[in-house]
């Protein structure tokens, strides 16, 4: 019983970190077919950034909370920089955005190893962040808590501006009919540039919340790349839910294959997983329908 | 460039052209620790030729290539390894770490003409396999670059986990022979230098000539407007699997003649960064074309050599700043560059008159070069 | 469509590559001698010698391979204003390996056959020494690896001047042993160093009544040890014995604490974490916890004192010192003495004259093994202090000889082979 309620949360917890990662991949690639290999990088600047802040701030506590708002603006500022200055240029050629990003992606890692040196930094969570909390007689540790709560935010949060303001009628209308909803007087370019900055910004975010859990180096966002990109595409792309339900049911699947097995075996057995899942569903859990061909 | 391609001609002087420097001009000028370099980046090429028959020619972006080019590459490590045993001994790094003996699927490989066999075999079987699994669904474009991606990760992880089997993250080395002659002769590693340039040159025929095959031609056509392909009544996941396979194949024997030469095997070179640093010489040679992408990837790593023995972290700079401008401003690579002229004319390829606005169908399920 | 010409030119080329390929067969492998190594090109004549440094200065190990860069080049300075070796001025040929045994093995053949050097000094993690040591036996040089390791090596063209098992994790068990630690449980990266450790930890709790409660292995990089430490929690072990690598640890660290794990109620006893990997893993996260090295920035001494002050008037107030930068900073320091010994660079002569050499090094008086080309040191165990400094806790007291494959230890019978 014990190692169940263990095991289910850490696979919560570690869907809820791939969830935070994949949020802004979703939306994205959802809207506009662009792989942004960079994206994990926003995250390392929205780790840095964090760093940066406590550095300026010095109270642990208070740097964590302004630091969130900070690392979404400076994640949406480079992800809409991208946009503009290459990206905009190739949306008919989606695949060879991965290749450009993922050059963006070795400048931005050696920027980091040349702005803050090859050692790592450290970013001290707050004391009531920090050791774990008792609940039911289990205790779990609060930052990865704060995480899950984090990521549920934030999933509530873009449900609801899509859904509700006017700017997710543009991208939800851009998703299911670029055309269309360019004749019906909808600034495509903008709301691309809009989405680009919310999908960036996601992941500084998460780069925030990863400085809780592990190293905030220039690899940071190596580790967690392929694992988002896999989310993604288990979900379906342009669907929110669908990442949602794939990154728990991978955080599980790691969590439980590793603990039945090992670390290593558990990352390519959850691969081998993927590969037989997509054979049932191509297109992943949901799917837009449409009309076109390809 | 088909055109180019079609004149027989200027092939023929190419291959000429190509042959004298190789075989004459290079092991002249060169010194033996330079041509053992020059056969490295040879080895690199094989694997170009079949990424431009692959990404350049059928579309596919693959980004696990260094999964075909490691199991081609291990099984010949293994296979050298065993050889230096001596018959029923056991290789050194085993000895070391683990008393357990030879693993029962290391045996096979004992005999030379087995694992030549299963260098062969074995990359365009599992490229077969990957192809149809993903092909035949359907999945294509991103989901397959992604997918190809955690594959040479996943291999990676398997490769370094178990060390016994397959010397960890240290991978193979040490070898002193090559199927019976000393490696540390500098006669043997120029010989070995002349058969990785006699490969190369029989793979960019071959590459040549399904370029310039119906097969070829329906290759294209998968990749520009794969629907329509299907509607005249071809399969285009198995003109996809088989492009794959080939590239596969090609792939592996780049592994297998790199371990000799090169004179060690490692999880560094088969992971998800040499696979997608395989692919910047294709993107800067020319991915659609016959020779682009072979001169690419033997430029690439040239420059990779020279720039980090100057500069140690300049590499990384100038490979993301080559990835991002070569992509983005000059999709057609070089070659573009070299023969713009006649690209107005040539439509198989993709940078030419490329719609400026997406289309909504690419937008939601991304298919590489132009849809229709 | 089809060319016949341009097919014959092929077919042409490929029996012309056959051909030349045969004719240019060279010796067999069984032949005697198999191909003559190549002779060394070293150039002594002039008044400077050459010698390489080849440390990563990209990739994931830069982190580490700079610092130890940084104290060979210092190392090297203060040799030529003191006059040099045998009265030639130091140059330094550097080169990047680029954290990938590959370019390790390519750039060291660069350094001894294009650039000529006397000695390569570098390497890092144990790919990459195992992927150079086939190219320095081949071509008959030398080189010095800083880094401690897994042991069960010896080779006459490289000298350790890390510590070997015997000195680092032997010890470890020993202070465990006497802190009346009873149970283990042993976390590592997923390759060669941990799993070698880990054998060695197992054959010593075997025959010293230590029980091994688990052991777990992450892939490198591997950044979620929620489950590893939920098994290490509930597995109730009376110490840790860590082998993780790199960024790993930062993970591990954090979630030990989160879980509400301590160095009072379990110690994590590292042996992969310095001075300067500290700071990225927060000193909240690892204060109070053991490691197991030769050398801390704190140790007492006149030849310490001087060497950390000069490291620090060079790079900076903010840099601090490790062991496998002072064992680095050594091994320049016992070529020297090797090479004024034998009053000689040649190869053959340096690695007659090894034995017995020794030098006052800052973690106190090292001396080189002739037979195992390793190096007598004193192991330490360190405590982590909430400056992030490193203060000796126990220590062995006299240098240890070194014994790489184990031999005069009675438990460790089963592992040398």
């Amino acid at each position: 019983m014990d190692i169940l309620v263990t095991q289910v949360f850490n696979g919560l917890s570690v869907g809820s970190i791939l969830l935070l990662a994949a949020l802004g991949l979703a939306l994205t690639f959802g809207q506009m077919g662009v792989i942004n290999m960079a994206h994990g990088e926003f995250m390392m600047a929205g780790a840095y950034t964090a760093y940066v802040c406590q550095q300026v701030l010095g109270d642990a506590g208070l740097s964590l909370l302004v630091s969130l708002p900070v690392s979404f603006v400076v994640g949406g500022l480079l992800g809409v920089l991208l946009e503009v200055t290459l990206l905009r240029r190739m949306y008919h050629r989606p695949l060879d955005t991965l290749l450009v990003t993922w050059g963006v992606s070795l400048i931005l890692q050696q920027l980091a190893r040349d702005l803050f040196g090859t050692a790592g930094v450290d970013v001290p969570a707050p004391g009531w962040l920090s050791g774990p909390v008792e609940i039911l007689g289990f205790s779990f540790p609060r930052s990865r808590l704060f995480i899950l709560v984090l990521a549920i935010v934030a999933v509530v949060a873009v449900t609801l501006l899509l859904k509700l303001t006017p700017l997710g009628r543009r991208i939800r209308a851009t998703v299911q009919n670029r055309q269309l909803a360019e004749s019906a007087g909808i600034s495509t370019r903008r709301t691309d540039m809009l989405t680009f900055f919310l999908g960036s910004g996601l992941a500084g975010v998460a780069g925030v919340a990863l400085t809780l859990m592990g190293s905030i180096s220039s690899n940071l966002g190596t580790s967690y790349i392929v694992d988002a990109f896999l989310v993604v595409i288990i979900g379906g792309i342009g669907q929110i839910k669908g990442a949602v339900i794939a990154a728990f049911v991978l955080g599980v699947a790691q969590s439980w294959i590793e603990y039945s097995t090992s670390a290593s075996i558990a990352k390519v057995i959850v691969f081998a997983l993927v590969v037989a899942f997509l054979q049932f569903r191509p297109q992943g859990i949901f799917q837009v329908r449409t009309r076109s061909l390809v | 460039m088909t055109a180019l391609l079609r004149s027989r001609y200027a092939v023929g002087i190419g291959f000429l052209v190509a042959a004298v420097l190789l075989f004459a001009v290079a092991p002249a000028l060169l010194t033996t620790f330079r041509l053992g370099l020059l056969g490295k980046y040879l080895c690199y090429a094989m694997v170009a030729v079949g990424i431009g028959l692959a990404w350049g020619r059928g579309g596919m972006l693959t980004l696990g290539q260094g999964v075909f080019f490691g199991i081609g590459a291990y099984l010949m490590a293994m296979h050298l390894k065993l050889a230096d045993a001596g018959p029923g001994g056991v290789p050194d790094f085993m000895a070391l770490i683990s008393s357990d003996g030879v693993p029962g699927w290391w045996e096979p490989f004992r005999s030379g003409a087995v694992t030549i066999v299963a260098i062969l075999v074995l990359p365009t079987l599992l490229a077969t396999l990957l192809g149809l699994a993903t092909f035949r669904r359907r999945v294509r474009g991103a989901y397959f670059a992604i997918l190809s991606q955690a594959l040479a990760a996943a291999f990676a992880i398997l490769l370094i986990g178990n060390p016994t089997a397959t010397g960890g993250s240290t991978g193979l080395n040490n070898f002193k022979g090559f199927f019976g002659f000393s490696l540390r002769d500098p006669a043997n590693r120029q010989m070995l230098y002349f058969i990785a340039a006699g490969v190369l040159l029989l793979m960019v025929f071959v590459a040549w000539r399904l370029m310039v095959s119906r097969f070829g031609e329906l290759l294209v056509a998968c990749r520009d407007a794969e629907e329509r392909v299907r509607f005249l009544g071809y399969d285009p996941a198995t003109i996809k699997t088989v492009a794959f396979a080939v590239a596969g194949m090609m792939a592996g024997i780049g592994g297998a003649l790199f371990v000799p030469i090169v004179g060690i095997i490692s999880p560094n070179d088969v992971g998800v960064v040499p696979s997608i640093g395989l692919l910047i010489g294709v993107a800067i040679g020319g991915r659609t074309t016959l020779a682009g992408p072979v001169l690419g990837a033997i430029a690439v790593a040239w420059a990779e050599t020279t720039l980090s023995e100057q500069f140690p972290s300049g590499w990384t700079y100038a490979q993301g700043l080559l990835f991002m401008l070569v992509v983005a401003f000059l999709p057609g690579g070089l070659a573009s560059l070299v023969s713009w002229r006649r690209r107005r004319s040539d439509t198989a390829d993709p940078t030419a008159g490329a719609d400026p606005e997406p289309a909504p169908a690419e937008v939601l399920a991304p298919a590489e070069g132009r849809t229709t | 469509m089809s060319s016949q010409r341009a097919r014959r030119s092929l077919l042409t080329a490929a029996f012309l590559s056959l051909g030349l390929a045969l004719t240019a067969c060279g010796s067999r492998v069984d032949d005697a001698g198999g191909g003559a190594a190549a002779e060394s090109c070293v150039d002594t004549s002039g008044d400077s010698v050459k010698i390489g440094f080849l440390n990563s200065r990209s990739g994931t190990m830069a982190i580490s391979e700079n610092t130890v860069y940084d104290s060979l080049k210092m190392a090297a300075d203060q040799i030529n204003a003191s006059g040099g070796v045998l009265g030639k001025q130091l140059s330094v040929v550097a080169e990047d390996g680029a954290s990938e045994p590959t370019i390790f093995a390519e750039k060291a053949t660069k350094l001894i056959q294009s650039d000529c050097v006397a000695a390569v000094f570098g390497g890092w993690t144990s790919s990459s020494r195992k992927a150079m040591l086939p190219v320095f036996e081949s071509n008959d040089a030398l080189l010095f690896y800083p880094v401690q390791y897994e042991g069960l090596e010896s080779s006459k063209n490289i000298f350790y001047t890390g510590a070997t098992t015997n000195q680092q994790i032997v010890p470890a068990l020993d202070y465990l042993k006497e802190q009346g630690v009873t149970s283990l449980f042993l976390v590592g990266s997923d390759y060669v160093f941990p799993q070698t450790a880990n054998k060695i930890i197992k054959a010593y709790a075997a025959a010293n009544g230590i029980e091994i409660k688990g052991e777990e292995y992450a892939p490198l990089g591997h950044t979620d040890f929620s489950t590893i430490v939920a098994k290490v929690r509930d597995a109730g072990a009376g110490a840790v014995f860590n082998t993780l690598n790199g960024d790993s640890n930062v993970a591990f660290f954090k979630e030990y604490r989160n879980l509400g794990l301590t160095p009072q109620t379990m110690p994590v006893l590292s042996v992969s974490i310095a001075e300067e990997e500290v700071g990225g893993i927060g000193v909240d996260n690892i204060v109070g916890q053991p490691v197991a090295w030769n050398y801390y920035q704190t140790i007492d001494s006149p030849e310490n004192k001087k060497f950390v002050e000069e490291f620090k008037t060079t790079y900076g107030a903010t840099k601090v010192t490790s062991d496998p930068m002072e064992a680095a900073y050594t091994s320049l320091f016992l070529w020297k003495g090797m090479v004024e010994k034998a009053n000689s660079f040649a190869v053959p002569d340096v690695q007659a004259a090894a034995g017995g050499v020794s030098f006052d090094a800052p973690e106190g008086k090292v001396t080189v093994n002739g037979d195992n080309h390793h190096i007598a040191k004193t192991a330490l165990i360190g405590k982590i202090g909430p400056d992030g400094l490193i203060y000796t806790e126990w220590s062995s007291g006299a240098p240890i000889e070194p014994d790489p494959y184990l031999k005069t230890y009675p438990w460790a019978g089963s592992l040398s082979g």
